[in-house]
């Protein structure tokens, strides 16, 4: 049972439905790419597996694990194994990322982390991507440049050791340097122990984060599904061909 | 009789006869000045709602009738107060007030005393440094609403910090007074009179607060800094009477050439707290930070006016005001800041910013600009609003729970004062006020 399965899942926005029946399989230790073209609702998929309120289930069905992550709570999702990786990490003046990282350690764990041991590993993870200890104190996100608002939230998700990770839109905003170090530290955490989503709008990333399967997303599902040849035949001849595929009925 | 003496003890019309023979130790000038102010005193109106500057406030619970010059403290009281005046250990001298009088002093230095460095209790001071305080005590004017609460204070004031630093003479300790409201009924008039003179350089902390937190009590205090030429003044104060108390403050800063001034409020405490504070740049090249963290829960009102006067040219200040408000509590910023003709090339901001904690709390602001200079920037801003969404949403899909993840926002938004202060152990003992207040409500 280690998977996250998703069954016919529909979402809608404001009465508004984005996605009508998405199904995906996520093993641990596989990578998955969902591909697909802007308003497909890839991030929708994203956001509501991760609890958020405006976002309203009408049907289907989300498991990790064999539990119903759809009656969690946001916190008890995270809680449960699954980290979100945002588009767009939200800046949150005052708060330290080391504190932080600590409170969401703390929020898993019956006794608080010892401090010693929780800098030693923030240490490592941080010299691991390439981020300055001076950002310990500094305010989560604040000021950051895309790259380093990138960066935080790999650091992050290597800190909490997820079973389940879903990375929206990773690469957005990214140069190809940072895009490397992110990538480098994401297939650091590839593993039997865990299973990954990478979201993208463009093939490039999958150069750097090679996934197991790539899944079409076109209106709200996902249309087609292969292995990475099939990223790089959508970079090379668009999402056209699949649409008509569909509207021939292949 | 007994009652017709503890009657006369009230702050009625009549208490200042009272008051002046219970002090037949102070000077004949202070007298004079005295009996001026307690003329005055009488004579202004009360505040009122028709008052542009007391507007919003809740003018009704301000009377001062129900409260009496304070009692002289026991043995036993004054030494509590001695043990609770602990909070700032790395000092370069230390005053502490119970009931307006002297309870505990760490003297100077011999070094910084050699110096002409002066840290006086006022009961001292106005015999020993009368040059000094006939010509800066109470020279100052209100400007923003509170006449009638300093003539009432220039009355009745009998004790306070007198700190004067000689010019190129640095202290890197801060010095702390702590003045202590004892016992139910009581009035206290605190002051603080800070002149740091040319080049030099000094750190100094007010921290006012009750014995107990049920005694309605009476604050109503003034101070006033003085940063001479290219001198480096730090100002903290910390409001934390008990909730049961009404207290008064007017803060006065004057900024000569080429002086840099830093002022933290921390308003905790107070059934209903009024301060003013006025900043007035003198001299060219000057630069004032004026920063205010508040933290209002159940019934409490917490009444912040601001003026940022610009006399000078090319000079800085900025003000930044935030108010987290919990319960039904009430706060109101009322800012201006004024650019003289003569004021070019001035830079000065304003911010008030509130955090809703409760949909009954109640933020009202009034900010405002009267720029006569022609080439200036200048800015102000207010908003007010609850916890943000998205901030929420971060936490709580990182696994933080709900009510620790609001928290952490919170102390969050006062971190962006907080994190100002360069003085770890000062950094430190306002964080723990603050989050001990937070965490009581």
């Amino acid at each position: 049972m280690s998977v996250l399965e998703i069954e016919n899942l529909k979402v809608n926005i404001d009465d508004k439905e984005i996605l009508n029946g998405l199904s995906l399989t996520l093993p641990k230790g596989e990578v998955h790419a969902i591909m697909g073209p802007n308003g497909t609702g890839k991030s929708t998929l994203a956001k509501a597996l991760a609890g958020h309120e405006n976002y309203e289930i009408t049907g289907g069905s989300a498991t990790m694990n064999g539990e119903d992550i759809l009656a969690l709570e946001i916190d008890e999702i995270a809680r449960a194994g699954l980290f979100l990786a945002f588009q767009y990490p939200v800046e949150i003046p005052g708060v330290s990322i080391a504190n932080f990282i600590r409170a969401a350690l703390n929020s898993r764990q019956e006794e608080d982390i010892d401090a010693v041991a929780y800098y030693k590993s923030l240490y490592a993870e941080m010299e691991n991507l390439g981020i300055d200890r001076k950002f310990t104190s500094r305010s989560v996100n604040e000021g950051f440049s895309g790259g380093e608002k990138k960066r935080c939230e790999i650091l992050q998700m290597a800190m909490l050791k997820p079973e389940f990770c879903i990375l929206d839109e990773t690469d957005s905003g990214l140069d190809v340097d940072a895009l490397k170090v992110v990538a480098e530290g994401v297939n650091q955490m590839r593993g039997e122990e865990r299973g990954i989503l990478v979201i993208t709008h463009y093939q490039r990333l999958l150069n750097y984060i090679v996934p197991d399967k790539v899944h079409i997303m076109m209106d709200g599902r996902i249309v087609k599904s292969g292995d990475k040849s099939l990223a790089l035949e959508v970079e090379e001849r668009g999402y056209d061909w699949i649409k008509e595929e569909i509207a021939a009925g292949v | 009789m007994i009652t017709a003496q503890s009657d006369s003890e009230f702050l009625s019309e009549v208490v200042f006869d009272h008051f002046l023979a219970r002090h037949s130790e102070l000077p004949d000038w202070l007298v004079k000045q005295k009996q001026a102010s307690w003329t005055e005193y009488l004579a202004l109106p009360a505040p009122n709602r028709k008052m542009e500057t007391w507007r919003f406030a809740n003018v009704k619970g301000l009377g001062v009738e129900g409260f009496r010059l304070a009692p002289s403290l026991s043995e036993e009281d004054s030494q509590s107060l001695i043990e609770n005046s602990q909070n700032v250990k790395e000092t370069s001298g230390k005053l502490v007030f119970g009931n307006d009088d002297l309870v505990a002093e760490e003297a100077l230095s011999e070094e910084l005393s050699a110096k002409g460095v002066i840290f006086e209790p006022l009961e001292r001071a106005f015999a020993k440094h009368p040059e000094i305080l006939e010509e800066f005590f109470m020279a100052q004017e209100s400007a923003l609403g509170s006449e009638k609460f300093a003539a009432f204070h220039t009355a009745l004031n009998r004790n306070g910090t007198l700190l004067f630093v000689p010019a190129n003479v640095e202290i890197e300790l801060p010095l702390v007074s702590y003045h202590w409201a004892n016992g139910g009924e009581s009035a206290v008039f605190p002051h603080t009179l800070v002149i740091a003179k040319d080049n030099s350089k000094v750190t100094f902390v007010d921290i006012y607060g009750s014995s107990d937190k049920e005694s309605a009590q009476l604050a109503c205090g003034v101070s006033t800094l003085y940063a001479g030429p290219g001198a480096n003044v730090e100002y903290h104060y910390v409001q934390n009477w008990n909730e049961a108390s009404l207290s008064f403050n007017r803060l006065t800063t004057v900024a000569e050439r080429d002086s840099n001034i830093t002022a933290y409020g921390l308003n905790l405490g107070s059934k209903h707290a009024r301060n003013e504070g006025h900043t007035v740049i003198e001299g060219a090249g000057s630069n004032a930070e004026i920063l205010s963290l508040t933290v209002a829960h159940k019934e409490q009102e917490i009444d912040q006016r601001t003026l940022q006067s610009h006399n000078a040219p090319n000079s800085r200040s900025n003000l930044l005001f935030k108010n987290a408000l919990q319960d039904t509590s009430k706060t109101i910023f009322s800012g201006l800041i004024k650019v003289a003709e003569e004021a070019q090339l001035t830079d000065a901001y304003q911010t008030n910013r509130n955090l809703l904690l409760s949909p009954t709390a109640e933020a009202n602001s009034l900010p405002g600009l009267e720029i006569l200079a022609n080439d200036v920037k200048c800015s102000h801003g207010a908003t007010t609003g609850q916890i943000d969404d998205n901030e929420l949403f971060y936490l709580l899909a990182r696994g933080i729970d709900k009510p620790t993840a609001q928290k952490l926002l919170v102390f969050g938004f006062f971190e962006e004062i907080l994190e100002k202060i360069n003085n770890e152990e000062l950094a430190n003992y306002h964080r723990e006020l603050v989050h001990q207040k937070f965490e009581i409500a």
